[in-house]
């Protein structure tokens, strides 16, 4: 009765729709997030421990820093944007298949949109640091 | 007239009741966190160059540090709940499972109140 060579998911066998890969991408989004609330609180850490200490997260201004706030940004306005898609949905609306599309998209443009307007105002107000 | 087989009632299965708040509680967070969320991406842009003269005084404003601890509490409550989930659907090896979900709660209780002692430690500048 028991095979364990079945596939348990047909994952690997279907193709990638806008639908699953965003759901994907909610989790992994959820995930990554998680793991920068340590960042986070270690920032709060070195802030209370004082102006010494808070210079190691200077790596933070670095390509490789700026590119990891990047990422970490945009997952941020990605797991939001289709969090709300989420809220819309436990409220019983937009199940159509049309209208799933159609918010899926939504909520790539919205991150989009608040992802590029969070990184003008860095840039411009912020310079080198952040 | 319960339709359980015995076997099921004496190991314990079924329900543990509790699903349903687990599912309330991701929502409730996830609503604070929308507001929450968007005056914290607004807060660090307000902040400046975020040096540390200029996010300690930030932070000494009672109104900021509140609300940034509030979004912590909140953050931190709303990915507890979804790490649960996720080592729950991946992780099958019971002793596994379990120890990953006692090692979250773990760090996520430990990121809440160093986070909020910090945050505390800030605002109050108590800096020697």
């Amino acid at each position: 009765m028991t095979n364990d060579h079945r596939p348990l998911s047909p994952f690997h066998h279907y193709k990638p729709q806008l639908t699953s890969v965003l759901s994907f991408a909610h989790r992994l989004s959820g995930i990554a997030l998680s793991v920068s609330a340590l960042g986070l609180v270690w920032w709060l850490i070195l802030l209370a421990d004082g102006p010494e200490s808070l210079t190691r997260l200077d790596f933070l201004s670095s390509v490789v820093g700026q590119l990891l706030l990047g990422l970490v940004s945009l997952a941020f306005f990605y797991h939001l944007c289709n969090g709300v898609r989420h809220l819309f949905w436990d409220m019983g609306m937009g199940f159509e298949i049309s209208r799933t599309y159609l918010s899926g998209w939504l909520v790539l443009a919205a991150t989009l949109v608040m992802w590029l307007i969070f990184w003008a105002f860095c840039s411009g107000l912020v310079g080198g640091r952040l | 007239m319960s339709m359980r087989t015995p076997l099921g009632r004496v190991m314990g299965l079924g329900s543990a009741k509790e699903g349903t708040r687990h599912w309330w509680m991701q929502r409730v967070t996830a609503i604070a966190l929308i507001g929450l969320g968007f005056w914290f991406m607004v807060a660090l842009v307000s902040i400046g160059e975020m040096t540390y003269s200029d996010t300690v005084s930030w932070l000494s404003r009672p109104a900021n540090a509140i609300l940034l601890a509030s979004f912590l509490l909140a953050l931190l409550y709303h990915s507890k709940l979804g790490i649960q989930i996720v080592i729950e659907d991946y992780v099958s090896a019971p002793v596994l499972k379990v120890s990953g979900l006692l090692i979250s709660v773990f760090v996520h209780l430990f990121l809440a109140v160093a986070g909020v002692v910090s945050i505390l430690r800030i605002s109050s500048g108590g800096l020697s």
